[in-house]
């Protein structure tokens, strides 16, 4: 819980500083998806701590952290003054963006266009680090039960009758979440948003169902091999945009071969590659989701 | 006045100190991972902080203002929690796998039993 | 399409990766990613070749000119590092099949080769990029995969050490990240060439010097740079022997890399005082990190740690040389760089085929192996000798550059120092040799061994093993290559001799 107010808190002082992409994204990665998955390694490791609460090397670790934290704060004598808009960070490479960039690449918000197009190769490894993830927690978590049409505990939970209502008020909800879902993906040239947050808040619907109508159920809804196939498509997707440019004789992910107007140009490609982040987020997350629910209550020591 | 136009930047240090010195100091493997993700919430923080400009708006273009936050923190920030996301998802994961192997969750019993 | 060979490098094991997912079975996933290996490894010497031919290559992708977009940028340190990463990860994965048929079950194998494929692009990708933030990127690719893929070791230690190891990579890698954003703080840039040109007017600045020390610590930790090593023992013992022989040739020096190209390539430290001292600093923790580790190593029982160990000391080398600060001290690091990926390559293949046969590294398990294993043993001692610095091979080469450098600044202590480390070298390869040779098989062994020796060692390990280790023959003969390569590297930064 205090986790999540934590991630609540801080997207909140994103919004104050004006970032508002990071602010959204913040929340709902730091108000979401990681408490969630927190509290599912909770129900499964359990919740005891057995030995004593103390730190187990109070002394070296704080000496670490006292030289880190010094160090830090002699490293910040000579920076710039908080907000200053003479800062270098401010002059060099930023104006371009702020300047030219509604010009170069068509679109309002500033953040999807160094994202999508300036520095669209950083969004690719980030795709790449999402897909990473997932695989990562398949191999890990995948595979160790055989027996794969069993009653999962927690939807003895949520059997119980008493979630009637709340279920069909996610009913109704899990329909708009989704619209809202592709509203955030299309809107991120214009507003806040864009692939990954659009990502985040599918899954999150389908996750919030299966939350309320069970694992059986959500695994019925959604074919778990059809999404894994998906999360590779999605990086698959965004990668070939970039084949495409240099197929047409232009460098890596430069999007100017996909029209002949610059503008429009820009426009497909952001288009495309958010479209490429949304889908192999939204599966990726569904896919730990699913690891990680289907584990609780089912570990023995092995 | 110095202390003033860097207090933003102290504050965000001390609560990446705290971020730090639960990872290492702490020997219960959940709480090592949340002491990470403060760390690394607090170092976004930090970034977020040097592309602030103070009387700048969020980076959408908006008829009539000049003066934006800067873009590109916010854009390396966006990458760098979805990395940070990706990292925690993973590490929980072993920390499944550890409890379903070792039957704990401690450091120093894990140690205990690799010792025999 | 020739002038698309510095992305092609990273992006065709990057995109390889979904598309093996795609694929589904273990056999056809082998084959696919053995397939996008080699050409990543073809298109690496071309880069090699073209780098040589016209100079330094730079790539802007998506079209941006650099300190906006991100770039690419090729010379003959990178290109060279890349050629090793892509050969050493080719080879491995030849061997992969075979060789993990033991250590991972049927049903965790396609997915295997999917993050070993992730992490092979991560480390390209660190190498080739010219842009500071890219490189966190690409880090974390790497990092994320490595901790999958060294988890995926049958014991269950492997998951306890993978634990370590992401803890401690994600510290090194948010050190990073500080540091970058310090950087780019002072300088509004992210790009390295830009950095290198922007950072001299504000080195005076205590924010430089804190960034400086962020990433050098950050690097450091990737790098298991004594005493920050911690992790790496553990890491390389329990997972696949497979991934320990891919990540000990590569991984590391991946790190090594970055801190060459940082060091050099990025910082420029304001006062020749301070340079000193860091000097300093990096050939003491290199002597340090040579002699301690290299002395825990003879007490291992089990060859894989002994050998992890033995990593950590040769780590030390190749900061002496970093620390020496001259063109010959980089070139020893370089040199050395390559030759210990041939070495550790082919020692951890080796170790895979025993593994397969014995199924076990331990050393009490290996008595009389010799006998039954002549040649797989032989190719041991190869290695051995070479990791030893014995003349004709190729970790003498290596070793006479680093001596010869830190004589050029009449530092004579190092050059103690670097005998004895190849003395304690010779004493944790002789432990083996003993064993293996000269103890017969005591009778209970000896039954354990029948049983556990089935078929033959499978031809797809045989040849990369052999590559590997003949290579240390080969390059202690004729070194014209790596000399070449690594001085040319050494000339970006010190322009010419």
């Amino acid at each position: 819980m205090l986790f999540s107010i934590f991630g609540l808190v801080s997207a909140s002082f994103f919004m104050n500083k004006d970032a508002v992409d990071v602010a959204f994204t913040e929340a709902a990665v730091g108000a979401g998806i990681s408490p969630l998955l927190m509290l599912a390694t909770l129900a499964i490791v359990g919740r005891y701590q057995n030995t004593k609460a103390l730190p187990t090397r109070p002394l070296i670790s704080l000496t670490i952290v006292t030289i880190t934290g010094a160090l830090l704060i002699i490293g910040t004598l000579d920076m710039p003054a908080f907000g200053a808009a003479d800062a270098p960070s401010q002059l060099h490479v930023a104006p371009r963006y702020i300047q030219d960039s509604v010009e170069e690449i068509g679109i309002p918000n500033m953040v999807t266009s160094v994202l999508a197009s300036y520095r669209a190769y950083d969004t690719l490894g980030e795709v790449a680090v999402i897909f990473t993830a997932g695989i990562g927690v398949l191999s890990l978590l995948a595979f160790s039960h055989a027996n794969r049409k069993e009653k999962h505990l927690i939807d003895d939970i949520i059997e119980l009758d008493e979630h009637k209502i709340l279920r069909i008020v996610i009913k109704i909800l899990v329909a708009p979440i989704l619209i809202f879902a592709l509203y955030v993906q299309f809107h991120g040239d214009f507003g806040p948003g864009g692939g990954f947050q659009a990502g985040v808040i599918f899954a999150a619907a389908i996750i919030l169902y299966t939350l309320f109508f069970g694992i059986n159920v959500g695994k019925k809804v959604v074919n778990l091999s059809i999404v894994r196939v998906f999360s590779a498509i999605g990086l698959l997707l965004y990668g070939s945009v970039g084949v495409v440019s240099f197929v047409s004789g232009k460098n890596y992910l430069d999007y100017h071969v996909l029209a002949e107007n610059p503008q429009t140009a820009q426009h497909i490609g952001i288009v495309v590659i958010e479209l490429g982040v949304g889908i192999t987020v939204a599966c990726v997350m569904m896919l730990i989701f699913f690891a990680f629910f289907e584990r609780i209550g089912k570990d023995k020591v092995e | 006045m110095i202390i003033f136009d860097l207090l933003n930047y102290w504050v965000v240090i001390i609560l990446m100190m705290i971020g730090f010195f639960i990872v290492i100091s702490r020997g219960n493997l959940v709480k090592k991972i949340i002491g990470l993700n403060i760390f690394q919430v607090s170092v976004f923080i930090f970034y977020i902080s040097v592309g602030n400009v103070r009387g700048g708006t969020a980076p959408i273009f908006l008829e009539g203002a000049t003066l934006y936050s800067n873009p590109l923190p916010h854009v390396l920030i966006l990458t760098a929690i979805v990395v940070g996301i990706a990292t925690t998802a993973l590490a929980l994961s072993l920390v499944i796998r550890i409890k379903a192997s070792y039957g704990t969750i401690e450091e120093t019993e894990i140690l205990e039993q690799d010792k025999q | 399409m020739i002038s698309h060979l510095p992305i092609l490098q990273v992006i065709i094991p990057l995109l390889g990766a979904p598309a093996c997912l795609l694929l589904g079975k273990a056999r056809l996933s082998w084959i696919f990613a053995t397939v996008v290996a080699l050409i990543t490894f073809i298109i690496s010497v071309l880069l090699l070749i073209q780098v040589n031919e016209q100079g330094t290559i730079s790539y802007m992708l998506g079209g941006w000119e650099a300190p906006w977009g991100i770039e690419y940028r090729i010379d003959y340190l990178n290109a060279f590092v890349l050629a090793i990463i892509s050969a050493v990860g080719t080879l491995t994965l030849i061997a992969a099949n075979d060789g993990i048929k033991k250590e991972i079950d049927e049903a965790r194998q396609p997915l295997f080769y999917v993050s070993f494929l992730l992490c092979f692009a991560g480390l390209l990708g660190i190498t080739a990029t010219g842009d500071a933030f890219n490189v966190f990127v690409f880090l974390e690719i790497s990092s994320l995969s490595m901790y999958t893929i060294i988890a995926l070791g049958k014991d269950r230690r492997a998951l306890w050490a993978s634990y370590q190891y992401l803890i401690v990579g994600t510290i090194g890698a948010t050190f990073i990240l500080v540091g970058i954003g310090l950087m780019y703080s002072m300088t509004g840039t992210l790009n390295m060439v830009d950095l290198a040109e922007r950072l001299p007017p504000v080195a005076e600045s205590k924010s430089v010097l804190a960034s400086y020390a962020f990433i050098f610590v950050g690097v450091s930790l990737k790098l298991a740079l004594f005493p920050l090593h911690f992790w790496l023992p553990n890491a390389y013992t329990f997972s696949p022997g497979i991934v320990t022989a891919f990540l000990a040739a590569t991984a590391t020096k991946v790190a090594v890399y970055l801190l060459i190209r940082f060091d050099f390539g990025v910082f420029e430290m304001s006062s020749p005082e301070v340079k000193q001292t860091i000097n300093r600093l990096f050939i003491t923790l290199g002597i340090a990190a040579t002699l301690i580790a290299s002395w825990t190593a003879i007490k291992q029982s089990d060859i894989k740690r002994m050998l992890a160990y033995s990593s950590v000391a040769q780590i030390g080398y190749m900061i002496i040389g970093i620390g020496l600060d001259s063109s010959s001290g980089v070139q020893a690091s370089v040199l050395h760089l390559f030759n210990h990926a041939l070495m550790k390559g082919g020692l951890f293949l080796v170790l895979v085929a025993i593994a397969l046969q014995l199924g076990s590294t331990q050393l009490k398990d290996l008595q009389g192996i010799a006998k039954r294993m002549p040649w797989t043993f032989f190719g041991f001692v190869l290695g051995g000798l070479s990791l030893i610095g014995v003349p004709l091979t190729a970790g003498f080469i290596s070793k006479w550059y680093l001596v010869s450098a830190a004589a050029e600044q009449e530092q004579w202590y190092i050059i103690a120092f670097v005998l004895i480390g190849s003395l304690l070298a010779v004493a944790y390869i002789w432990r083996v040799v003993e064993v293996a040779w000269f103890k017969s098989a005591d009778s209970e062994i000896a039954n354990q061994q029948q049983q556990t020796m089935p078929e033959k060692i499978p031809l797809l390990l045989l040849i990369p093993l052999w590559i590997l280790i003949l290579s240390n023959i080969y390059f202690g003969i004729d070194a014209r290559f790596p000399i070449y390569f690594s001085q040319q590297a050494a000339n970006l930064f010190f322009g010419g001799l």
